[in-house]
């Protein structure tokens, strides 16, 4: 006796959360029904394998069914097929968009376009993530990033619109398509320390500071792409370094601050210049697509590793990020300072971030 | 020119793209009615158009409107090639017709394709302007409500119950004409549908005809269903219950307060006697079929199976003079105006109800169930109904047939005619002269047909059968002397001359009646009933291998498998009964279906135990071979494991009832035949049998002799049903008996299964082990699916089996979960068991002056209490008091719809969809039930020729089943409705060829679509409006 046709429809659609979890890693039915086997099922409910079979083949099918609603969320509340209650949709829509932080870490910044579709195997094989979940994690990125990379306005509020994410998740998808449009370099051994969350932080401070959305609200509002001109303008900053009086009177300016306040005064002292040509150089060569890639490559090595070889402590960090933007104010040859704060706010917070082992 | 039929179309959502170059749609919509068909214009490059229509107006006759349904077709405009199908909607007029229901139909539609499903959406507004017609030869019956609930609906009140109405109409089926082998699936699907539509509609109207000679305005119990009967032709029919409904536009009727005996009064139905203008319209005479080989009729009634030659003489040696009374009235009222019993033969009337609750008072006796089967060949279906049809200038596209000329004059009516008048004769036989929880249903496998009817044989009240009642003969109602809560137990055939062996007692009730020791019945357990612990789900499952055969010997060899199977079902339930230790089956359904070479039987039913029954007897096991010591071990230890279960099922389900000595009770009734014994032996000449006498005490027990093998594995097969889990209960009747405090929650579901039978030689014996294998997992899977709801019970169960090929079986069950509040539900049994005892001694003492009542025909107007005492079950069922609920009501309804309605349709920019309940039961938990919207009745085909991409047979069926609850909702909430309840799934036809990657599906489902108010929203509201009335009074004052 084989079962061939064997279903459960319900006037409210049954969402069970263990089983939607097991889907949403990816896991073929079989496996499915093996781990929650394991998880002791059977001996609470006193159900038979068989019976655990059946209801995990309905829930998929009704999974299956659903994803073509949640590929676009507002037809999963407006469509009539399954009676689901409100708050089951939005948990639905959450946890189907929610990724892995391994996996997020591998394609962030990346092209999400075939090519990088074909590396998913490895991917899988890495962070241990079935390929299935991979794919689903990567065309949602994919898709997030279609539908608002052309769109104006809050690039957070256009998620959260068109996909109803909650508040948390939409602004870490507005990070990933951030990223994604930017091509940041997440992948380099150097930056392997960092996390998904640190990325995501400086994405949210670049996009508030450094887009064109940042300067002007109203017409042309886009926050996916850098502001042109203001890193054209960036080059202005080279003048920091580049003349020697200035920067003189700079690392004086930052010393006399801090001395005797800085548990590393003396190393923050003879590093002052080379330290500051790190920060003013990778602005000044923003212009450049690629180098606007590296940023976080040439932050950490520029700033977060000679600090760290000399056992700043965070703390330390503030301080000096603080004084070094601050005491640029009392620079009287430079006029650029509603750039140098555009730039050094952003930048001083994205470090601070970045600044851990 | 009676109506004006009204559409707008407003605008369109989700439409799938169909111009692939540009990812969009040019779509446009062609609105058609009979033979008008309007178009809106192209709305271009959009899947969400805007059309927002002018007003499309249809001059029709109410008869149109009532046979023909709106069609509304979604296309895609092509410049070059012809305009693309995107799908159709069929709207049900019907609801708009009466004053009542619904007064627009307003909403979202999903757009339907029979090859791919729902494809978006579609926003209609429908209204009806009726014209009043007075004319008296009118062939529309526009304005008779219609109800699939089979109770009095809630918020009307019966003023007379007519009785049974039946009407069918055949056409031949689009599927199997010529033109088929050249149009594409699609079409032929669509006019299958639309054909369908159209018949069920004629049918309702032809039934809505018969009510209103009857008087009447309204069917309730309406039960409509299809027989596709293939080559031969489709066959739509329907039964009901005639009555006249009052709208209770006062609630204040319920208040205990008003026991006044004219309002009381006012409450209790008529049942009127049928007119002749009930019968069905076809005037052949029936002849019979035992003069065709062909056909054999098989009578077998439950619980008896020794029904030969059995005259309405019996009935008439009645010992009683109370029984004999209330037969003779009955029979007056219920079967002719005037006329003589000869008379009533020849116009086949039927006192049928299928009601299965009914108004307090109207059920006095219970008889038992009674049921007929026959089994017909089909041939070309030739139905004078056509020539009404063309009699009648309505010669729609319908009929094509040339077979007109056959002298053979058998038809579908005349089949049932024959049934029917099968299942009276049964009921006489048991002193019965109505059956009441009536129901038809056929199981067709190729040209071989089974017919089956069954109802549970009643006596009715006869003050409310008597003809020209007039007030003040009302007020003699003599309900008030039958005891309450076991009246309808006591036996009402004579005793003397019982038409089948049974084992009766005085009622542990009232001690003054005899009672049966078991009583099998196809209603719901009347709400004044006493019952013990609570009920449960039984089943009784069978299966029997059959040579495949043709035509005659197919059909012969049916006839005779079916009394054996018969017979087999009614020892397992009856074995089951006893295994939980109750005595009495309510809701009892036996499916008998056919296959190419089996037969199965699928009985279901509710078990509980009256207190007014004897305690069951245990099971014996008796061996065949005495001498064997190790077998006579194997024996005992089936015996202990017997007895284990029964304590054990005593326990599970809270069977302890109150010990009684035995002198109150008395020495059953002297009788050589009176202790039924259960013998398998059909095999053996039955003298082989030794006669043994196991009965333990005086009560009767179960005998289940071991003979061989087969009786082993039966034994066996008792056993391995397993009980619920803890925290759930089933039951297949509309309330769990012993639950009364449910909660909100409600889950209603459809789970199908198909499973291949594997190997080629299949015996009975693995074939009943693979069936009942099937249905018990499957409903250990529905207790898995639905355990998050425990403490819950499983209601309306509803099984259905089919055999749609070789080695396949099909289960479909329908039910619905309502979860329960624990805690209070153990308070209120306690209660209501002590108000039951009290209760009981209060009829014993009324029961005192009963033989002297009886003699008067007169009877004084009686005193009160029994009538408050139904109020106060019902309401205490419902877990507030009558008065406080009426009270709110009253204050809330006027309001209430208003508010309501506001919700149920909220601006389109809203983003939930509006919640539709549906439940196969006929109320809501923990809500009032405000308007009845009308009938929904619908039918759908779906089909593939993708079978594999769209996820296999489960994929196909379960994506099916998801879209025709959403078409239903989405119908209701059109309606303004919140709610379906009495949902039945009536047929669920599912055909696959994987080879061939195809699959095709029927589906046809109806239910009354309802308003609903939560009762605590009913309170909300009324203290919103008392702070509404004070704001609009008070600027009134200010101002003055």
């Amino acid at each position: 006796m084989t079962s061939e046709l064997d279903i459960f429809v319900g006037n409210t659609t049954l969402i069970d959360e263990d089983v939607y979890r097991l889907w949403l890693d990816g896991y073929s039915v079989n496996d499915a029904v093996a781990l929650r086997v394991r998880s002791g099922i059977l001996e609470q409910t006193g159900a038979t394998a068989g019976v655990l079979q059946s209801d995990t083949m309905d829930h998929y099918r009704t999974f299956h069914m659903l994803e073509r609603l949640l590929h676009a969320p507002p037809k999963l509340l407006h469509q009539l097929i399954f009676q689901i209650p409100p708050s089951r949709q939005a948990l639905l829509i959450e946890r189907y968009y929610t990724f892995d932080e391994a996996f997020v870490r591998e394609v962030l910044g990346k092209k999400l376009s075939k090519g990088t579709k074909k590396d998913l195997d490895d991917i899988s094989a890495k962070t241990g993530i079935t390929l299935k979940s991979c794919r689903r994690q990567f065309d949602n990125f994919k898709r997030v990033f279609k539908v608002v990379e052309e769109m104006r306005g809050s690039l957070v509020d256009n998620i959260q619109q068109h996909f109803l994410l909650s508040d948390r998740l939409a602004r870490d998808y507005a990070a990933i398509v951030f990223f994604a449009n930017n091509r940041f370099e997440t992948g380099k051994k150097k930056l392997q320390y960092l996390s998904f969350g640190d990325f995501a932080f400086c994405a949210e401070l670049m996009i508030q500071n450094w887009t064109l959305g940042a300067v002007d609200s109203q017409m042309d509002d886009m926050d996916v792409d850098l502001d042109k001109e203001f890193l054209q303008d960036l080059k202005e900053l080279k003048v920091l370094v580049a003349d020697k009086d200035l920067l003189d009177l700079h690392k004086s300016l930052v010393c006399a601050a801090l001395r005797g306040k800085l548990g590393v005064f003396s190393e923050m002292e003879t590093n002052f210049k080379n330290l500051s040509r790190g920060l003013v150089n990778v602005a000044a060569k923003l212009t450049h697509n690629k180098d606007v890639r590296d940023l976080f490559v040439d932050l950490v090595e520029k700033f977060v590793e000679p600090c760290r070889s000399d056992h700043w402590t965070l703390n330390d960090v503030r301080l000096f990020l603080n004084q070094y933007s601050a005491s640029v104010h009392s620079l009287d040859g430079f006029r650029h300072q509603t750039l140098w704060d555009r730039y050094m706010g952003t930048l001083r917070g994205c470090l601070l971030r970045l600044y851990h082992d | 020119m009676p109506g004006k039929l009204k559409v707008k179309i407003v605008a369109g959502r989700h439409l799938p793209v169909m111009d692939r170059a540009s990812d969009l749609t040019d779509a446009f919509v062609e609105v058609k009615f009979g033979n008008t068909t309007f178009k809106t214009d192209v709305y271009l490059k959009s899947l969400n158009p805007q059309w927002n229509s002018e007003w499309f107006k249809f001059e029709v006759d109410d008869e149109d409107l009532q046979d023909e349904p709106l069609q509304i077709t979604v296309l895609d405009h092509d410049t070059y090639s012809a305009n693309d199908a995107i799908g159709k909607v069929y709207i049900d007029i019907d609801p708009l017709l009466y004053s009542e229901a619904a007064t627009v139909i307003s909403g979202w539609f999903p757009i339907y394709d029979t090859i791919h499903g729902i494809r978006g959406e579609i926003n209609v507004v429908v209204k009806v302007d009726l014209f009043n017609d007075l004319n008296r030869f009118r062939q529309s019956s526009c304005g008779v409500k219609f109800f699939c609930t089979t109770s009095i609906p809630k918020c009307y009140r019966a003023v007379v119950i007519h009785g049974f109405v039946e009407e069918l109409v055949v056409n031949e089926d689009p599927e199997y004409q010529w033109i088929d082998r050249i149009r594409t699936p699609r079409a032929s699907n669509e006019a299958r549908q639309r054909l369908i539509s159209l018949m069920s509609g004629e049918l309702q109207r032809k039934i809505g005809l018969k009510v209103l000679e009857m008087r009447g305005n309204a069917v309730v119990g309406y039960l409509q269903c299809f027989d596709l009967e293939g080559e031969s032709g489709l066959v739509v029919r329907a039964i009901g219950t005639a009555c006249t409904l009052d709208k209770l536009s006062s609630p204040a009727a319920f208040l205990p307060a008003c026991n006044s005996p004219s309002k009381e009064m006012k409450e209790s139905p008529l049942v009127h006697p049928p007119s002749h203008g009930c019968r069905s319209t076809h005037n052949s005479p029936i002849h019979t079929a035992t003069g065709s080989r062909l056909t054999q009729n098989f009578s077998v009634s439950v619980p008896t199976l020794i029904y030969t030659g059995m005259g309405s003489g019996s009935a008439g040696k009645e010992g009683g003079p109370f029984k004999a009374l209330l037969r003779q009235q009955t029979q007056a009222a219920l079967e002719q105006r005037g006329g003589s019993p000869h008379r009533f033969c020849r116009r086949r009337e039927f006192p049928f109800l299928t009601l299965t609750a009914f108004p307090p008072g109207l059920l006095v006796h219970v008889g038992g169930v009674v049921s007929a089967r026959s089994v017909k060949l089909l041939d070309r279906i030739h139905n004078p109904a056509f020539v009404g049809i063309m009699g009648n200038t309505r010669s729609y596209k319908l009929l094509d047939w040339n077979s007109f000329n056959s002298d053979e004059p058998e038809t579908r009516d005349a089949w049932w005619a024959e049934i029917r008048q099968e299942i009276k004769s049964h009921a006489k036989a048991l002193g019965c002269h109505a059956v009441v929880g009536y129901s038809e249903s056929t199981s067709i496998c190729e040209e071989v047909c089974i017919l089956s009817a069954s109802g549970t044989a009643a006596v009715l009240n006869p003050r409310f059968l008597q003809e020209g009642t007039v007030e003040g003969s009302l007020e003699q109602r003599i309900e008030e002397n039958l005891p309450v809560g076991c009246g309808f137990c006591h036996i009402p055939y004579d005793e003397l001359n019982m038409p089948f062996p049974a084992h009766l007692t005085y009622c542990y009730n009232c001690r003054k009646q005899k009672v049966p020791d078991v009583l099998f019945t196809t209603i719901d357990l009347p709400t004044d009933a006493v019952v013990v612990g609570k009920g449960c789900l039984i089943q009784a499952r069978l299966c029997r291998l059959k040579k495949k055969a043709q035509a005659e010997a197919n059909a012969t060899a049916i006839s005779n498998l079916l009394p054996f199977m018969e017979y087999e079902v009614h020892t397992q339930l009856m074995n089951k009964l006893k295994l939980k230790g109750m005595n009495a089956l309510f809701g009892l359904r036996i499916q008998i279906t056919v296959g190419e070479n089996m037969l199965m039987g699928l009985a279901s039913a509710t078990g509980v135990y009256l207190a007014a029954l004897p305690t069951p007897g245990g099971i014996q096991i008796a061996g065949k071979t005495p001498n064997d010591g190790s077998y006579e071990q194997h024996i005992s230890h089936m015996q202990k494991r017997i007895n284990d279960t029964i304590a054990k099922n005593k326990e599970l389900y809270e069977i302890n009832p109150p010990e009684v000595s035995e002198e109150i009770i008395g020495s059953p009734i002297p009788e050589p035949r009176q202790r039924s014994r259960l013998l398998r032996s059909q095999s053996e000449s039955s003298d082989e049998v030794t006669e043994l006498d196991l009965s333990h005490g005086k009560k009767d027990a179960f005998v289940l002799e071991i003979d061989d093998t087969d009786a082993m594995e039966d034994v066996h097969s008792l056993l391995t049903d397993v009980p619920p889990p803890s925290g759930f209960y089933s039951c297949n009747t509309e309330i769990m008996p012993g639950i009364n405090n449910w909660t909100s929650e409600i889950q209603m579901f459809t789970s199908v299964r198909v499973v291949r039978l594997s190997s080629l030689n299949l015996t009975n014996q693995a074939l009943n082990k693979n069936f009942n294998g099937l249905c018990e997992n499957l409903l250990k899977s529905l207790y898995f699916k639905l355990r998050s709801m425990t403490p819950c019970c499983l209601c309306h169960v509803n099984f259905t089996v089919s055999l749609p090929e070789d080695e396949l079986i099909q289960v479909t069950v329908t039910a619905v979960a309502i979860t329960f509040d624990k805690n209070q539900a153990l308070q209120t049994t306690k209660a209501h068991a002590e108000k039951t005892l009290q209760r009981a001694s209060t009829d014993n003492d009324e029961l005192l002056q009963f033989p002297l009542e009886l003699c008067s025909d007169s009877l004084p107007a009686p005193a009160f209490p029994a009538t408050k005492e139904h109020l106060e079950s019902a309401s205490s069922n419902s877990g507030t008091p009558a008065a406080q609920r009426a009270v709110t009501v009253e204050k809330a309804s006027p309001m209430g719809d208003g508010n309501f309605r506001n919700r149920s349709a909220p601006p389109c920019a809203s983003s939930t969809v509006g919640v539709v309940k549906m439940t196969p039961l006929s109320f809501i938990p923990g809500a009032k039930i405000t308007k009845y919207l009308g009938i929904i009745n619908m039918f759908f085909i779906r089909e593939t020729t993708s079978l594999r991409e769209e996820g296999g047979v489960s994929g196909f069926l379960h994506a099916f089943i998801a879209e025709v609850f959403a078409m239903v909702r989405a119908h209701v909430a059109a309606l303004g409705g919140n709610a379906v309840v009495s949902y039945i799934m009536k047929q669920c036809v599912f055909m696959e060829n994987p080879s061939k990657n195809q699959a095709q599906c029927l589906i046809n489902v109806s239910g009354d679509a309802v308003v609903f108010v939560r009762e605590s929203d009913l309170e909300a509201m009324s203290t919103q409006q008392s702070a509404v009335n004070c704001q609009t009074s008070c600027p009134g004052e200010v101002t003055t």
